[in-house]
């Protein structure tokens, strides 16, 4: 399982230019209302992707939509192609279980489990029938490591998840979510609820981990899509209040280039 | 810096302006705390008298004898304590794992057909009469097994508990943050066991506490169980279980014979006693009152320590 998963990686990364995600033409809707319309987007392996625009514009609908997890909502439905490694991932016969191992994702706010910090972190591995001790403790070890937590925590890994700080636990929710081993890590405004601190230790992070894993980031914050992104998404509502995505391109593009007026606009800060 | 017309204004209306509010604020301040002792009174001369009453007719015996007849001094309510005890167990067992598992589906599923008839179910059933819920159960169980017992009474009283229990788990599940149970999800839980192992315990001080709620709302009524449990006022559960093992019952037939038979509750013994026109038998429902009172309370006491100790161990 794992060799192949090696040797499929690295036939990709020279087939297909590593492209990770891609969506083609897709459109979002809750019930009879469109909130994205005809989204296009290509996903590097191994870059940070950001999204901004503005409140309400369904950036974090897109986000959610890169692991199936708009299903959950009752009334919502997705019209087009999601692909993952070149495979259609919105399609009825595919495993949306599978599909959100390999598409982790943390949430703006610390959203750690009522367990103890180990049981956090082993709460993945355990769905998938991982039950021994030793490979347990060793997953625990490497993913709170991955997120710079374990100096932090080694000591009380028993204690409750809730006993952490905010950037803690938000470190915490970071290594649940790599504890499954997942290819991309969808993240939700991970650091708008927490302090300047917390939230440049959170970038550094992203900057240590997309050496392993892809990352697409929802931010507001257009100095933190400017310091940490690779491309930038930029959305914006059309008339009839759909999110389209108006310009994408290599980040520094964005910000210092940009093609559009409204980007340019919205990362000079005129509106926004 | 020159005043404006509004400042003097004001500062001439100072002086009479804060003695106003001084003089609203302190009589305002004398009628709701005289309202707040009104308020105490009827509690306290409640608790107060009963405990007068009670506290002079408690003693070892109340609590380990049964009853004895008229004019033979002593003798206590332990039958009606043990009822209460298998009457409640009886109702928890009933009451308790539909009720989640209710709760869990309307909080999951709150705008299918189901979920919308399972909300306004437990809001009617909430709104029955308990003397109802004892005669659907009297029709029921009653008439058909042809006798009275513990088991006909803690299902009249896990239906009364059944909807408080349904919505106080429903409230806490809902107050559960959404991100959490798609965190779950996203790691890619199934549904059953995101809400078995995230959702629940997450929800747990609160489902807790309407259990318990649950419980000495139960614990305290009489009118369901007048003709389910009845009554039963030489109930012995020691001598019914050491019976049994002197005997070798198996273990199915000795819960066979506690929940076959008629019990008493404490409500129903303070009910009946206390219409009894001797002295002796009223004194004792004093007695039984002050010990239902602190049963209750010891529930609601427990309650509360062991949300707050789960409290304590979850923030570290």
């Amino acid at each position: 399982m794992v060799t192949k998963l090696a040797v499929s990686k690295n036939e990709k990364s020279s087939i297909e230019h590593s492209i990770k995600m891609e969506m083609k033409n897709l459109c979002v809707y809750y019930g009879k209302f469109r909130a994205l319309t005809e989204i296009n987007i290509t996903v590097q392996s191994n870059k940070i992707t950001a999204i901004i625009g503005p409140s309400g514009c369904g950036k974090s609908t897109l986000l959610r939509s890169f692991n199936r997890m708009n299903d959950l909502t009752p009334s919502a439905r997705m019209d087009g192609e999601i692909f993952l490694d070149g495979e259609n991932i919105n399609t009825a016969g595919v495993d949306v279980v599978d599909v959100r191992r390999r598409v982790g994702m943390v949430f703006q706010r610390p959203n750690p489990f009522p367990k103890s910090i180990y049981d956090n972190v082993a709460f993945g591995p355990r769905l998938y029938g991982i039950r021994r001790k030793n490979d347990l403790d060793e997953i625990v070890e490497k993913s709170l490591h991955q997120s710079a937590l374990w100096d932090e925590v080694k000591d009380k890994l028993h204690q409750s998840g809730f006993s952490l700080s905010g950037g803690q636990q938000q470190r915490l929710c970071i290594s649940r979510a790599l504890a499954v081993e997942p290819e991309v890590i969808l993240m939700d405004e991970p650091a708008s609820a927490l302090d300047p601190i917390s939230t440049l230790r959170i970038e550094e992070l992203m900057h240590d981990l997309v050496k392993d894993y892809t990352i697409i980031i929802v931010t507001h914050n257009m100095q933190q899509a400017a310091r940490v992104s690779d491309y930038t998404a930029m959305m914006m509502i059309d008339e009839h209040r759909s999110g389209r995505m108006i310009e994408f391109n290599e980040t520094q593009i964005i910000f210092t280039n940009p093609k559009d007026k409204r980007t340019e606009d919205y990362v000079t800060g005129r509106f926004g | 810096m020159t005043t404006t017309r509004f400042q003097e204004l004001i500062a001439k209306n100072e002086a009479l302006h804060s003695a106003r509010r001084r003089i609203t604020n302190s009589i305002m301040l004398a009628i709701t705390g005289l309202l707040t002792l009104l308020a105490l009174i009827p509690l306290f001369w409640i608790v107060g008298y009963v405990i007068y009453r009670g506290g002079s007719t408690i003693n070892l015996d109340f609590f380990t004898q049964l009853a004895r007849p008229l004019g033979v001094s002593g003798g206590g309510v332990l039958f009606s304590i043990e009822g209460t005890v298998v009457l409640t167990i009886i109702s928890c067992l009933c009451a308790i794992p539909p009720g989640v598992l209710a709760a869990f589906y309307v909080a999951s599923n709150p705008n299918t057909p189901l979920g919308v008839a399972l909300r306004f179910g437990t809001d009617v059933l909430a709104g029955v009469p308990s003397i109802v819920m004892g005669l659907f159960i009297y029709v029921l169980i009653v008439v058909p097994e042809k006798h009275y017992s513990a088991w006909a009474g803690g299902l009249a009283l896990a239906i009364l508990m059944l909807p408080t229990i349904v919505r106080t788990t429903e409230e806490m599940l809902k107050l559960v943050p959404h991100t959490l149970h798609e965190a779950s999800l996203g790691l890619g839980a199934p549904e059953w066991k995101t809400s078995l192992s995230v959702m629940f315990p997450a929800a747990l001080n609160g489902i807790i506490t309407g259990f318990l709620l649950a419980i000495s709302r139960a614990v305290g009524e009489t009118a369901p169980l007048l003709f389910t449990a009845l009554g039963n006022d030489q109930y012995d559960l020691g001598k019914i279980i050491g019976g049994g093992i002197q005997y070798h019952q198996s273990l199915s037939a000795i819960i066979g014979r506690i929940i076959n038979q008629p019990v008493d509750s404490l409500p129903l013994t303070l009910w009946k006693y206390a219409l009894q026109p001797y002295p002796e038998r009223i004194d004792q429902s004093w007695g039984v009152a002050l010990v239902l009172m602190i049963f209750t309370l010891s529930i609601e006491i427990i309650a509360r320590l062991w949300v707050e100790s789960r409290k304590r161990a979850l923030q570290g």
